[in-house]
């Protein structure tokens, strides 16, 4: 019966989809209708072969989705960090702005490409992944929902990557910062990532242990917190329901307050709350020992929570944003270095008493840095929210080097940690295929964010210094493109940078491919059965 | 809807409110008797790795004494 509402559903859908890229008014907005239809059209013929199959058992959990994440990720973050390393050449070597790319792989369209492929895709990937495999087994229940809820959200957030990159491409974008997808693409996030909080919850409402566990909350709070800030964020009205075109409902500093306070909670939920659900399960597990403390993660959590959501401010320093708001902001910001500094010292003195396997399991060792650019990037954030500092740094390249240390640093290098967690254990083999690729992995991929990050201190520090150099008649001393040139030699260091770290990203991809291929099958599931 | 409702809110007793709740849920965490919670909850990634619960095992998994089985 449920299947073949399914089928109606999926039906209907192809066919409206079909309807409105006939009509459609732009180029972008017909290939992702076009997009939309063919998605419905797998998926209804893949519902109709596979109805009246035997339903899996209801005492184990769903693996298979997460397997599909574990593949997606990989696939989405070589696919993110090479458009990277494109465009930070780009950058360096104006020429590779192709003729032949004719406006479509140029600069301007292949930067949310990369943003939003790294971001949402590859970290995005990552925390349905994580959050399906952490709520099951922290929950002792089988994820709400079953496979269907699991499939659904998974495809229909890779439907999401695919509609965004393509529209990207031909020139479909509201110009939000990381929030670039149109209208029609914003109304599909809504419904997929309901989906997704309704299997997240309803695994934690059947669980079998009576506490919630930490990690939980956290992707629990990053999930309702980015469900609040898509909405508002994207209150807009598309200008025809034929079209990928939508104007904005709010304007001027309203618009740019609304905008920042969206893409800082985006950076304090999506790319901290998440992947410190993450932190909070699989250093742990690596370290096969507790948190070093659950108190200070449960007030690690409330800290967070209550001061992240006034952050957002520091973007708008000097400008039409009232002082008392961009005051607050700076003040909350800095203030916010304090949770951020407990959960670090949390996560690393999980190792206390366990530091030799530093010296043995680069896996470990990958979250410890992980955890260490963590407090890092959480340092220098407040740092140059202070409005002194922030006159030099805003702008410039520093902006964009603190944000690196903090997506490659952080969220890359704990990532890297979790698939290499999981790929063993998702598809039952006995360990990884080689550690030493691992370290090579881990020394690519650190080598390179500092790299990049040195780099970025240099030309940005250097290029605001430029900015505000005045000569003895009060007359600013360079034209911007004196800084541009100046520039030069930190963005080919910065692309360098970016080269070890995908080269880092493609042996990890080979290594993970390896320990499933070129290995036996040694258990059903999972390697390790817990001391009982 | 604009940013004085953030000014509002921070001026009033909401901004207030907030912080006590905040200190609310840290005293919470730091009752006597969390520390046995706590050493249980902390514990939960250890147990279920391959298989959800009994599903005869009821609600309640937690051992009298807290300690992991």
């Amino acid at each position: 019966m449920w299947d073949y509402i399914k089928l109606i559903a999926l039906g209907l859908a192809a066919a409206l989809a079909a309807y409105a890229a006939s009509q459609a008014r732009d180029l972008p907005y017909m290939v992702n209708m076009i997009e939309a239809m063919l998605a419905a059209v797998i998926a209804f013929i893949w519902i109709l072969r596979t109805m009246g199959d035997p339903k899996p058992s209801k005492n184990e959990y769903c693996d298979g989705v997460i397997r599909a994440g574990v593949i997606a990720t990989t696939f989405w973050g070589v696919v993110g960090f090479l458009v990277a390393v494109i465009i930070a050449f780009q950058l360096a070597f104006p020429q590779l702005n192709l003729e032949f790319g004719n406006g479509m792989l140029n600069f301007g369209r292949l930067r949310p490409l990369h943003t939003s492929a790294v971001i949402f895709a590859f970290g995005g990937n990552a925390l349905i992944a994580s959050a399906f495999y952490v709520v099951q087994r922290t929950s002792a229940a089988r994820l709400f929902g079953g496979n269907s809820l699991g499939w659904f959200v998974f495809w229909g957030w890779q439907l999401i990557i695919v509609m965004a990159a393509s529209s990207y491409l031909l020139g479909g974008s509201q110009g939000r910062e990381y929030a670039e997808m149109n209208w029609h693409i914003d109304l599909w996030i809504t419904v997929v990532w309901v989906a997704y909080l309704l299997a997240f919850l309803g695994t934690i409402f059947k669980r079998k242990e009576p506490h919630i566990y930490v990690a939980n909350w956290f992707y629990l709070s990053f999930i309702v917190t980015i469900a609040m800030l898509h909405l508002v964020n994207n209150l807009a009205i598309p200008v025809s329901i034929f079209g990928s075109k939508s104007v904005q409902v709010m304007s001027g500093v309203q618009d740019a307050m609304t905008q920042w306070w969206y893409g800082h909670n985006a950076v304090g939920f999506f790319l901290t709350a998440g992947f410190l659900g993450m932190m909070y399960y699989f250093v742990p597990k690596q370290a096969e020992r507790p948190v070093y403390s659950y108190k200070l993660s449960i007030v690690h959590f409330w800290a967070l929570i209550f001061l992240y959501i006034w952050a957002g401010p520091h973007h708008l320093h000097y400008t039409a944003l009232p002082d008392w708001a961009s005051t607050l902001g700076m003040v909350m910001s800095v203030i916010l270095w304090m949770p951020s500094w407990g959960g670090m010292i949390n996560g690393l003195m999980t190792l206390s008493g366990a530091w030799d396997k530093l010296r043995t399991d680069p896996v470990i060792r990958m979250m410890v840095v992980s955890i260490g650019f963590y407090g890092m990037s959480t340092f220098e954030g407040p740092m140059m929210s202070i409005k002194a500092v922030n006159s030099l740094s805003h702008y410039t390249d520093w902006t964009i080097g603190h944000v690196h240390s903090g997506a490659l640093g952080w969220n890359g290098m704990i990532t890297f940690g979790m698939l290499y967690f999981l790929t063993p254990r998702l598809w039952g083999r006995s360990g990884l295929y080689s550690l030493k690729l691992v370290s090579w992995h881990f020394w690519l991929a650190t080598i390179g964010i500092v790299l990049y990050a040195s780099s970025m201190w240099v030309t940005g520090i250097m290029e605001g210094l430029m900015w505000r150099e005045v000569d003895a008649q009060g007359f600013l001393v360079n034209a911007f493109a004196d800084t541009v040139a100046a520039k030069m030699p930190m963005y080919v260091v910065r692309g360098c940078g970016g080269v070890l770290y995908l080269t880092g990203g493609i042996i990890m991809a080979y290594n993970l491919w390896a320990t499933v291929a070129k290995q036996p099958k040694t258990a059903e599931a999972s390697v390790a059965v817990p001391a009982e | 809807m604009d940013y004085h409702i953030l000014r509002e809110f921070a001026d009033s007793w909401a901004a207030a409110a907030m912080l006590l709740v905040f200190l609310g849920a840290v005293v919470w965490a730091f009752r006597p008797g969390s520390a046995k919670t706590h050493a249980d909850t902390a514990n939960i990634p250890f147990r279920h790795e391959d298989k959800p619960a009994d599903p005869g095992a009821g609600d309640s998994l937690r051992s009298d004494d807290g300690a992991t089985r």
